[in-house]
C-alpha cells in the first residue's frame, strides 16, 4: 500500500491537492514531488495543499514541502497550505517555516487569498 | 549488589544500575531464597529496565522497521501516544541519518539500533559505520539563509523532541547518537 495518496481538485484556477497518509523519506516524498512537477508542467501554478489527512511527516517530508514551495515560486506561481494537523504545525513552528508558508484553516478563505 | 542467599534487592538499586531483564530473571531465585517470591517477582518484572537491539541494513525500509520496533517496545513499557510520537520521530530521523548520510545506503554497512527503557525514561542509540561528522558543522536550519534548504532539519527534530541528544565517535569508526527522553 502506498504511503501517501494525492487527490486533485480544481477550484477556478487554483488546484487543490488533498494529501492523505505519510509524507516521509522515500515513496511519500517522491509522490509529492512528482505531483507538483506534473502540475507545473500542465501550467497549473496556483496550488493549495490540503494536509488535513497527513498523519505523519518527517524532516524529509518537510523538506519536500519546501522544495515544492520553491519550485512553484520559480514558475511564478504560489503554493499555500491548508488545514495543518497540530503535529505538522508544531514541526513548521520549530523549523520557523510558519514564517515562509501562507497557512489557512478555512478552504474558502484560502481560495480567496489567491485572487 | 549483594547476591548472597537470603539477600533482597531494592527496586531502586536495580534501576540505578540499569540492570536488564535478562539479568534480573537470572537473579530472582537467589534473591528469593528466604522470602515470599510471588510479590517481589511480579514487582520486579514491571519496573526493571529492558533493552532491545537491532542490526538493520542500510536501506529506506529499515527506518520504518526501527520505528515500529520502537513503538512496540515503548508501548510495552506503558508510554502514551504523545511520548511515543516523540520517540517515533527521533528514531526515524536518527536512522534516516545513519542510512542516508552515515552509511550512504552501503548495504555492506549495518545500522545498529538499541532501545532501553523503564517506565520513567526511554533511551535510543543509533550507530552507523560511515565517515562520521561534527555536529557543530551542521548548519542551523532555522537561520534565515537556510530556511529554504531542502535538507538539514533531522537533528533539529531530534533535539526538539528528546531531552538529551549526544553524538560519539565509537571505536571502529562511524557515529553513534544517544538520545534520552524522560517521562
Amino acid at each position: 500500500m502506498a504511503d501517501i495518496t494525492i487527490a486533485e481538485r480544481q477550484a477556478g484556477d487554483v488546484t487543490i491537492l488533498d494529501l492523505s497518509g505519510k509524507v516521509t523519506i522515500g515513496e511519500g516524498s517522491v509522490a509529492l514531488r512528482n505531483a507538483i512537477r506534473r502540475l507545473l508542467g500542465e501550467g497549473k501554478n496556483k496550488i493549495l495543499m490540503n494536509l488535513a489527512g497527513v498523519g505523519y511527516i518527517d524532516s524529509s517530508g518537510i523538506g519536500e514541502l519546501v522544495s515544492s514551495f520553491t519550485a512553484v515560486n520559480k514558475e511564478g506561481g504560489t503554493l499555500k497550505l491548508l488545514k495543518l494537523t497540530q503535529k505538522i504545525q508544531d514541526l513548521l513552528a520549530i523549523t520557523k517555516l510558519l514564517t515562509v508558508f501562507d497557512v489557512f484553516d478555512d478552504e474558502a478563505e484560502a481560495l480567496a487569498s489567491f485572487e | 549488589m549483594d547476591l548472597s542467599p537470603g539477600s533482597t534487592i531494592s527496586p531502586l538499586t536495580l534501576l540505578a544500575g540499569r540492570t536488564f531483564i535478562s539479568d534480573i530473571l537470572a537473579l530472582i531465585p537467589v534473591a528469593c531464597l528466604d522470602s515470599n517470591c510471588s510479590e517481589p517477582i511480579t514487582y520486579i518484572q514491571t519496573i526493571v529496565p529492558e533493552e532491545q537491539k537491532l542490526t538493520l541494513p542500510s536501506q529506506i525500509e529499515s527506518i520504518e522497521e526501527a520505528a515500529l520496533k520502537a513503538e512496540q517496545f515503548a508501548r510495552g513499557l506503558g508510554f502514551g501516544d504523545e511520548f511515543i510520537s516523540a520517540i517515533d520521530l527521533a528514531v526515524r530521523e536518527s536512522v534516516t541519518n545513519a542510512v542516508k548520510h552515515g552509511n550512504k545506503f552501503d548495504q555492506e554497512k549495518p545500522v545498529e539500533v538499541s532501545f532501553a527503557g523503564s517506565p520513567d525514561e526511554f533511551e535510543i542509540t543509533v550507530r552507523d559505520f560511515g565517515t562520521g561528522f561534527s555536529v557543530n558543522d551542521v548548519p542551523d536550519p532555522t537561520d534565515p539563509e537556510n530556511l529554504l534548504k531542502v535538507t538539514g532539519r533531522g537533528i533539529l527534530f531530534m533535539r526538539s523532541f528528546m531531552d538529551e541528544v549526544e553524538w560519539f565517535n565509537p571505536e571502529g569508526g562511524g557515529m553513534l547518537v544517544k538520545m534520552l527522553k524522560k517521562q
